[in-house]
């Protein structure tokens, strides 16, 4: 599997640049200080590009996929969410796809068995992983949230303290952690093991999640194995969110090989399928109403064209359509 | 069965015994390192060099598929590198469905086709991915630099083939996209993808050949206003003969208020104008005041399949025609594809039509406010609301002789999302009513494997395996429930199915919904009947039949 190998190198010496770099180099300051800013602009400023880039292009068609009953005579029950009339029930649509991932909770595997019969079974494990991912990821990066403040605010330390409550290691353990790389090892594992899921992934489809499993695993074993005195890297943080530039203090030489991973997730970020974070919002078969019949949608562009009017086709079809006995314009 | 699909026998045992990525059991191969081979059957004639030149497009020449050297013009690859910009500037779903694809897999075992061919190329994450790696070559620098790491590739002329293969082996039904989970597709990129191949004259003569004959007479098969006349008053004939009762259609009259508009093939194909009988039956019945036009007699759009211009250019004849006889709103029958375009684009690309009124039934009062705009509504809509409101006469046992399931369009299930309204019809004229299996129906239906202009002779292979999952369904309730009728509200479906029942499940007839309408009308006047539409004994005078034979 070239495709997954190629991608998971890149991700070792990816890990292996600060490591040298702050270890042997000492370049702490490159690291810690020029790189995070760096990372950090092209991360927000690619966003915001990107984004801007799709909603400058116009959406000239009404064209939902309508999941469900349309809104039609008044007897007849409207299915609100899949086939949605107003804007807020296509809000409710797109935010059901962001919170729950309401279409892939539809999924089906289907089977050829012999005698070439078709079944379409019920299949939510890539629902399950994918909600697991994207949820525990969001957890811990709101969690991550607690080094940029002097004080912790209370709904911060509460999400924290709800995700150790499995008190079973010390320091505590988070159950983000485990589920995140669950997460990421069974989404890894189903796009080699799986034959189609073989063909159609590319080493862009392995890299961010290599590259996020390594985040988490040097993460972790800060954490829990080498121990990494969290002082100094929260000065850091607090330096770094007030723009300061003051070179970093004594950090465990693991933290940089966290940090360098994450401001590489940041500015690969804009460049690639990750910004389906941003798109989600803007897909037009989910984001639109299914009113076109209802409330003209106008399209900015509209082609002129030419058509073949009546006249024309009269002039040219006028004896026979006389002799049988269609009314004409012109005699 | 034609020259252009095998046998039944050797489909199932390439099935049972060739290895397919749909089994798991398949060799590892890159999608772009298989070679695409154009063998009978699965590639369309291309249009012929005088459509073309009626059309105005570009590069008529004889050419085929099989053919080494597809004489493209000069310069195509500007022009496809141009179109493909342009496209992205004028679509924001293009551009976003081109960029947000993650790769999950979701859709890849959705597509008929994929299901029909175990071919990688025709699951939909792939299919756009033909596209993309070419789109991913020429745009995102970052992309650029990594090339190789994310999948681009050069165009060249293989891929020109590739696009043209797989680009004509779906059907634009929307399956994939309901499974999606950021909502993308694949019609919409294979629409601008047959859009850019028509660019340098790679195409298909069953599309491009009902468009140019739409534009110059008014419908796709190309029949000229007498015989469009005569055709509807052979009908006539039929109805009176078997119901004793005499329909008085009007052809182009001002003043009507209503203007009927179905597809041609309603007009012309068997087994289509049984539901024309239907409409017809069921318009003398409520007394509607309603015309015909030849100048708009096609409510199908093959340039829908062609580009958004041509889609357009035929389009606008429904509401010149509907201005021209000053009708107050347009009724339409049964028909997929041509609802996609009426729901979906035809307000935006030819109205307002303002010249028109807000649909109200003249028979029940109700007010369509789900028209509102667009004006034209949907038959099924219009029948479901007469029965509700006990307008009609019916006797649902005249219908007994079969056992029906449903078929829901692609189009109107997942461009339009009406699925309760036919439904309803249904079982109030009909007494013998099964689903297929539910991850079969409704927004999850499968397409009869011959849409988007593919129903045609020479492409039988591949719409024998593209029909399969639906033909699979039909297979399941026939030995459950003994269903033998197969009832659609879509014309390429009633021109379609019958040939794939016959293949895959026979046995099984193809209905339009009004024709069981018509079937199960007790008309005013009638004579007693014994016979449905198609001349088959009811229940209860089979033995008449044998007698009278």
């Amino acid at each position: 599997m070239k495709k997954a190998l190629i991608p998971f190198l890149m991700v070792v010496v990816l890990a292996l640049i600060p490591y040298v770099g702050v270890h042997y180099a000492g370049l702490g300051y490159l690291f810690g200080i020029v790189l995070p800013y760096s990372a950090m602009t092209i991360l927000l400023c690619g966003f915001i590009f990107r984004m801007a880039d799709w909603l400058r292009r116009p959406v000239p068609f009404c064209i939902p996929t309508t999941c469900g009953q349309e809104q039609s005579l008044d007897w007849i029950k409207q299915d609100k969410l899949e086939s949605p009339s107003n804007f807020l029930y296509a809000a409710a649509r797109v935010l059901s796809e962001v919170f729950f991932f309401r279409s892939l909770f539809r999924n089906t595997r289907s089977e050829l068995h012999k005698g070439s019969n078709l079944t379409y079974g019920s299949n939510k494990w890539l629902w399950l992983g994918g909600l697991a991912f994207h949820w525990s990821l969001l957890v811990i990066v709101l969690r991550h949230a607690r080094f940029f403040f002097i004080m912790v605010p209370d709904s911060l330390q509460y999400l924290d303290d709800a995700d150790r409550f499995l008190d079973v290691t010390l320091p505590a353990f988070y159950m983000t952690d485990a589920l995140v790389l669950a997460a990421l090892t069974f989404l890894v594992l189903r796009r080699i093991r799986d034959a189609k899921m073989r063909v159609i992934s590319l080493p862009t489809d392995f890299f961010p999640l290599f590259l996020i499993m390594a985040i988490a695993l040097v993460g972790i074993s800060m954490r829990y194995v080498t121990k990494v005195d969290v002082m100094p890297v929260k000065v850091l943080m607090l330096n770094l969110l007030n723009f300061s530039f003051e070179p970093p203090g004594e950090i465990g030489t693991l933290f940089y090989v966290h940090l360098f991973l994450i401001c590489v997730l940041a500015i690969y970020f804009p460049f690639s399928k990750l910004m389906h974070m941003g798109g989600i919002f803007l897909s037009p078969t989910r984001n639109q109403c299914n009113n076109s019949r209802a409330k003209r949608h106008s399209n900015p562009w509209n082609s002129p064209i030419k058509f073949r009017t009546y006249a024309e086709y009269e002039d040219d079809y006028r004896d026979k359509m006389k002799k049988a006995k269609l009314p004409v314009e012109k005699q | 069965m034609s020259k252009y699909a095998s046998k039944v026998s050797e489909l199932k045992k390439e099935f049972d015994e060739k290895p397919s990525i749909l089994k798991g059991n398949y060799l590892d191969k890159e999608w772009w390192d298989i070679p695409v081979e154009f063998r009978e059957g699965n590639w369309c004639f291309p249009a012929k060099p005088e459509v073309l030149e009626s059309l105005g497009f570009a590069n008529p020449r004889k050419w085929a598929a099989t053919d080494q050297d597809w004489k493209l013009p000069g310069g195509w690859e500007k022009t496809i590198s141009e179109g493909l910009k342009s496209r992205l500037k004028k679509y924001r779903s293009l551009k976003l469905f081109l960029d947000t694809c993650v790769r999950c897999g979701a859709c890849a075992d959705k597509c008929h086709f994929f299901l029909g061919t175990g071919d990688p190329k025709n699951m939909p994450v792939v299919r756009a991915e033909l596209l993309r790696s070419v789109y991913r070559n020429d745009f995102p620098l970052a992309e650029k630099i990594l090339k190789g790491f994310s999948g681009s590739r050069k165009l060249t002329p293989e891929v020109i083939k590739e696009w043209h293969m797989y680009f004509n082996q779906c059907t634009e039904c929307r399956r994939c996209s309901v499974f999606c989970p950021f909502g993308i597709d694949t019609a919409e990129i294979t629409m601008l993808a047959r859009e850019l191949l028509n660019l340098i004259g790679v195409n298909n003569n069953w599309i491009l050949e009902p468009v140019s004959n739409c534009n110059r007479t008014g419908n796709h098969l190309g029949i000229e206003p007498h015989t469009f006349v005569q055709n509807i008053e052979s009908l006539v004939e039929d109805i009176e003969d078997l119901t004793g009762v005499t329909v008085e259609p009007t052809f182009n009259r001002k003043g009507a208020e209503v203007l009927f508009i179905t597809p041609s093939g309603d007009v012309f194909g068997d087994p289509g104008v049984y539901t024309m009988m239907g409409y017809l039956l069921l318009f003398h019945h409520i007394g509607l005041d309603y015309t015909i036009s030849t100048y708009a007699s096609e409510g199908g759009n093959f340039g829908m399949f062609t580009s958004n211009d041509m889609m357009k250019k035929l389009n606008a004849k429904m509401y010149h025609e509907a201005k021209r006889l000053g009708v107050k709103w347009i009724l339409g029958g049964e028909c997929g594809h041509m609802w996609r375009v009426v729901h979906q684009y035809m307000d935006t690309m030819n109205g307002p039509a303002d010249f028109l009124e807000q649909p109200v039934s003249p028979i029940t009062g109700t007010k369509f406010t789900n028209a509102a705009s667009t004006k034209m509504v949907h038959i099924a809509e219009f029948t479901a609301d007469l029965i509700h409101h006990k307008k009609l006469k019916l006797d649902p046992t005249r219908n007994d002789h079969l056992r029906t399931t449903f078929h829901d369009s692609c189009n109107i299930a997942r461009g339009m999302g009406m699925f309760d309204e036919p439904r309803y019809v249904l079982q109030n004229v009909c007494k013998s009513f099964h689903e297929m299996p539910e991850n079969t129906i409704r927004e999850q239906t499968f397409c009869c494997g011959s849409g988007s202009g593919l129903n045609t002779e020479e492409y039988m292979d591949i719409r024998m395996r593209g029909g399969l999952p639906r033909a699979n369904a039909v297979k399941h309730v026939k030995e459950k429930h003994q269903v033998n009728s197969l009832v659609t509200i879509c014309a390429i479906d009633r021109a379609s199915l019958p040939t794939l029942m016959n293949y895959w499940v026979p046995g099984v007839s193809v209905y339009g919904l009004h024709e069981l309408v018509g079937n199960a009308l007790v008309m005013e006047g009638e004579k007693k009947r014994t016979e449905d539409l198609r001349e088959n004994p009811m229940a209860g005078f089979e033995d008449r039949e044998k007698g009278d034979d």
